[in-house]
């Protein structure tokens, strides 16, 4: 096991692919030294998760993500005796397609991912395609803290029924952030936001789709402004796609010409929007985390003015998770990380701005008044969102219309 | 095996290696991207020869707008570059300005494509210093404009700024030149027959000149006509140029789009040849056109308008330069900087902290890198010269072009192509593979920036030291190393230099897994933090200026008791 857990460390992955596969048909030789954990006794899981190693992966495209996964691995080696490596993928697919390749060579349980960070999409895939090991969330003994009944959100993943097949991690909302100098009062809702682009033209603008944020404020602008929003709830193929969203390229068009650069040039993505904030070419943006222009404001990126604000009917919002493969060689380890994941330190940890600036996904209700002070906001957090705002998040549609609302846009808008 | 067997042995081989490094990337570079490009990939299932690539290219809306641009800037900024410096050396060649000028030209030569990109987009953008300069005083602004430019349409600030990178390419390559066409005596005649200096300089050492510039000069044209970092920066994005396409298509997770993307490599490689064939056809018609003026006998052609303007264009161009380095490094020390002030005051070191961490990887990936491309290219450097030394005859032609080869096929094409025989050989790839991809690009500029020197060592030196019963080793080790090693550490640093700058061959041959202060730069550089942007700029700068110190001072204390082996500051 030792060689095994050595060998994996090493980052030539694809180069040990033969080793590998000696390795294992030696180990199949061996009594399986699975570790014997009953769910329903949390002490079993920890005892056996001890001394384990545990491949987490997770997206590594942020330096503030990482260093809080570097502090939760710090914490669970001093607490738990788990060795926690942090395989830090650029885009979770990779994840995904590993273990969909290890299914396919018959790997079934020495799988090299043992914990996944993921939503959307990638959990739609896996589930669909019994990927992953399961039901275990709600057993999870701090699950109860999220308030499951009061939050539904953490039970549904893009409208796809969770089932214990993942444990809520943290939760992002679309954010709409200005300049409270030069603002005094930003449009709060998707109507009001075209009169106000009328008055102050070339100020605002979204991000190309099919960058994520982008399609984000495509599906916002679709539900304020569709006569059908429960259409979007179910699969795309059962309505009528042209009706439904009508009035969005209706609504579209009449706000191009106000946008910047009058709407033929879109920024790349959240971060060049931000950018053009900081420089003053824009008066108003939004973002997906809601905790963004606070830790941009520290950073000089965006004015000390700035203030954040979420639309009068809510705005779109989810939860992110992390799961467990079917295959995964270290269970107990894993769980006992998503355990400590929702610990109130840990969530609190998270949630400082300092740290990441992630949203906790636990209920305030639910902790003691001590727990509850870690979550305190300081006074630097002025452009942060005040929290209540967060409930009032908007459901995700289905994840089949945003393919066919990226391509709509293209068709309309795309490159000439 | 004796001694000087083994010398003659290596000193033998390395030339061949040095030609193989050369060309043999290229030339099967060139084949892997033929392959795929006609639907021929086994590794991604393409067994069977095919135009769909090509018809599947044909599609792509907008090619031919990226196909102009890639031209049109390519031609355009090439012209402009040497127009500057023709006029320029016309001009200035015989006044104190030019030694002035030169003086500058090594350093301002060390600044990466990309840093330059950075800092010119800094200067030039909505919210640039030339816009806070100008606001709110005299043009009213109270927050940004609206246009777009960098990346207007026309590719006008993609066209900027390779004219301020060309333009010092350009002066250091004709410094030699002038030297080889005797530039100097042409000019006393022609000064002598009473023509003004601008004009004896276009009638008389012009065409001595330009058959020496060629070379460099088509080096040039193909690097505009196909630059990628320099494209995504300041280029245009909708729709870029056809080289930055390629790229993106390379990069697609749809593995179907790889045989599009040769197709597109294959593309790019015509343009190029497209772009060689249009200047020579131009180069004819100037000659044909200029015959008659040559023989007019005229002594002057508005000496004072044209030397004024070469004077406020060279100006221009190197105060872009410099004003774009002084923007990047105030950027890596401002605070929140609200648009019309012009300078971010009170500075922080917040920014260089912060990102402290990030850049421990990067610039241990871009030492260790350009460190080993180095010293491969000077070994074969060394061993190609000290060939031609024993050998007693200069290069030939042929070995002359086979150098110029990785400037001249553009590298997106050949890059390309050893990435999908990389990929059918199952080699994987890392930092082995982006050292030899850094290599072919480094080995051609450590060669130009060492053969002079090299050959102008006096070989009584070494007849010496053989006389008085040293080996061929020893003699190369002791007496030839020693005595040059002050252009030997130039030519190092030059090589240095370039490596840190390398984009397209670390990405490509790295697979993104090997991330160097380029790289960061370049990807920041596309809407990320202005701070951090311009912090990777300036590492990507400081690397290359650190290795010309280096150049410069280790001979000095090596030497501090030998001051005549010190290189004269003539």
């Amino acid at each position: 096991m030792a060689t095994k857990a050595r060998e994996r460390k090493g980052k030539g992955v694809h180069r040990m692919r033969d080793i590998r596969r000696w390795l294992m048909a030696a180990l199949t030789l061996l009594p399986t030294l699975s570790h014997a954990y009953e769910l329903s006794d949390w002490e079993s899981v920890t005892e056996a998760a001890r001394g384990q190693t545990v491949y987490w992966n997770a997206w590594g495209g942020d330096p503030r993500t990482n260093a809080y996964i570097d502090w939760v691995a710090a914490q669970v080696k001093q607490r738990y005796d788990i060795d926690l490596e942090h395989v830090k993928v650029s885009d979770t697919a990779e994840a995904v397609t590993r273990v969909v390749a290890e299914k396919a060579a018959g790997n079934e349980d020495q799988g090299a991912v043992d914990l996944i960070w993921l939503n959307g999409e990638n959990f739609a895939a896996m589930k669909q395609n019994d990927l992953l090991y399961g039901p275990w969330a709600e057993q999870l003994p701090n699950f109860s803290l999220t308030a499951p009944a009061q939050h539904p959100e953490v039970r549904e993943d893009f409208t796809l029924p969770v089932e214990g097949y993942e444990s809520p991690w943290g939760r992002a909302q679309l954010t709409f952030y200005y300049d409270s100098a030069r603002l005094d009062e930003p449009p709060h809702s998707i109507a009001a936001l075209l009169e106000w682009a009328k008055a102050h033209p070339g100020r605002f603008t979204y991000p190309q789709p099919p960058a994520f944020l982008g399609t984000t404020f495509l599906k916002q602008a679709l539900l304020a402004l569709t006569a059908q929003p429960k259409a979007l709830y179910a699969p795309v193929d059962q309505a009528d796609f042209a009706a439904v969203t009508e009035p969005l390229w209706n609504y579209l068009d009449r706000l191009h010409p106000y946008l910047w650069r009058e709407g033929e040039n879109f920024p790349s993505g959240g971060p060049q929007m931000r950018q053009l904030m900081g420089d003053g070419a824009l008066s108003l943006a939004f973002t997906f985390t809601p905790s963004a222009p606070a830790a941009a404001v520290l950073d000089y990126q965006l004015p000390p003015t700035t203030r954040s604000y979420v639309l009068d009917n809510g705005t779109l919002g989810n939860v992110h998770f992390v799961a467990i493969p079917y295959n995964a060689q270290h269970k107990a380890g894993a769980l006992t990380i998503a355990n400590f994941l929702l610990s109130p330190e840990a969530q609190a940890r998270k949630q400082d701005l300092s740290m990441w600036g992630d949203t906790t996904v636990l209920n305030m209700s639910r902790l003691s008044l001590s727990q509850r002070k870690a979550f305190a906001t300081d006074g630097r957090a002025a452009a942060s969102l005040p929290p209540q705002s967060l409930g009032e998040t908007l459901r995700e549609p289905d994840p089949s219309w945003i393919e066919p609302l990226e391509q709509a846009w293209r068709q309309r808008y795309g490159a000439p | 095996m004796s001694r000087t067997a083994s010398y003659r042995f290596t000193i033998g081989v390395l030339p061949w290696l040095t030609i193989a490094l050369l060309s043999l990337p290229v030339a099967s570079g060139v084949l892997g991207a033929m392959a795929p490009a006609f639907g021929y990939l086994p590794v991604l299932g393409g067994d069977s020869l095919t135009l769909a690539p090509w018809r599947q290219l044909l599609e792509v809306p907008g090619l031919a707008d990226m196909v102009r641009l890639s031209v049109v800037t390519g031609l355009a900024s090439s012209a402009l570059s040497l127009g500057i410096v023709v006029l320029f050396l016309g001009s200035f060649l015989h006044t104190p300005l030019y030694r002035r000028v030169q003086r500058w030209l090594s350093p301002l030569l060390a600044v990466p494509h990309a840093a330059a990109a950075i800092g010119l987009a800094f200067l030039l953008a909505p919210s640039g210093w030339v816009a806070r300069g100008l606001s709110p005083w005299a043009s009213g602004w109270q927050y940004p404009p609206d246009f777009a430019f960098p990346g207007d349409a026309w590719g006008l600030s993609l066209i900027l700024g390779l004219v301020i990178k060309e333009v010092p390419f350009l002066l250091l390559m004709s410094l030699a030149a002038l030297v080889q066409c005797q530039a100097r005596e042409r000019l006393t005649v022609a000064r002598s027959l009473g023509y003004r200096p601008l004009t004896g300089f276009l009638k008389v050492v012009m065409p001595g000149l330009y058959p020496l510039l060629r070379l460099p000069l088509y080096a040039v044209i193909a690097f505009a006509s196909s630059t990628v970092d320099v494209a995504m920066i300041l280029g245009p994005s909708t729709p870029p140029t056809l080289a930055v396409s390629v790229v993106g298509w390379l990069n697609d997770p749809a593995l179907s789009m790889h045989f599009m993307a040769s197709a597109g490599a294959l593309l790019q490689m015509l343009l190029t040849l497209t772009a060689l064939g249009i200047w020579y056809a131009l180069e004819r018609l100037v000659v044909c056109l200029s015959r008659r003026w040559w023989w007019d006998g005229r002594r002057q052609c508005g000496e004072r308008w044209l030397g004024g303007m070469a004077l406020t264009t060279m100006r221009l161009v190197l105060g872009l330069m410099l004003a774009s380095l002084a923007g990047l490094m105030l950027w890596s020390v401002a605070a929140y900087w609200p648009f019309p002030r012009f300078l971010p005051w009170p500075p922080t070191l917040h920014n260089w902290q912060a990102a402290a961490d990030d850049l421990i990887v990067p610039v241990g990936q871009s030492l260790l890198v350009a460190t080993a491309a180095t010293l491969l290219s000077l070994v074969l450097v060394l061993g190609s010269l000290e060939a031609e030394t024993l050998r007693r005859r200069p290069m030939r032609r042929w070995a002359q072009v086979i150098l110029y080869l990785p400037l001249l096929v553009p590298s997106v094409a050949f890059l390309f192509g050893l990435v999908m025989m990389q990929a059918q050989a199952g080699i994987q790839p890392g930092l082995g593979a982006v050292i030899v991809g850094h290599a072919v690009f480094v080995l051609p500029y450590v060669f130009l920036s060492l053969a002079e020197s090299y050959r102008r060592l006096d070989p009584r030196w070494s007849q010496q030291a053989r006389s008085l019963g040293a080996g061929p080793w020893r003699v190369f080790l002791c007496v030839r190393l020693p005595l040059l090693l002050a252009p030997i550490l130039t030519a190092a640093a030059v090589g240095f230099a370039v490596s840190v700058g390398q984009y397209l061959p670390t990405v490509m041959m790295g697979a993104g897994r090997v991330v160097t202060v380029t790289t960061e730069a370049v990807s920041l550089a596309s809407g990320g933090d202005r701070r951090l942007t311009a912090i990777f700029a300036l590492a990507q700068l400081l690397l290359p200026a650190l290795g010309f110190l280096l150049a410069m001072l280790v001979p000095r204390y090596l030497f501090r008791r030998r001051q005549d082996l010190l290189p004269r500051a003539d």
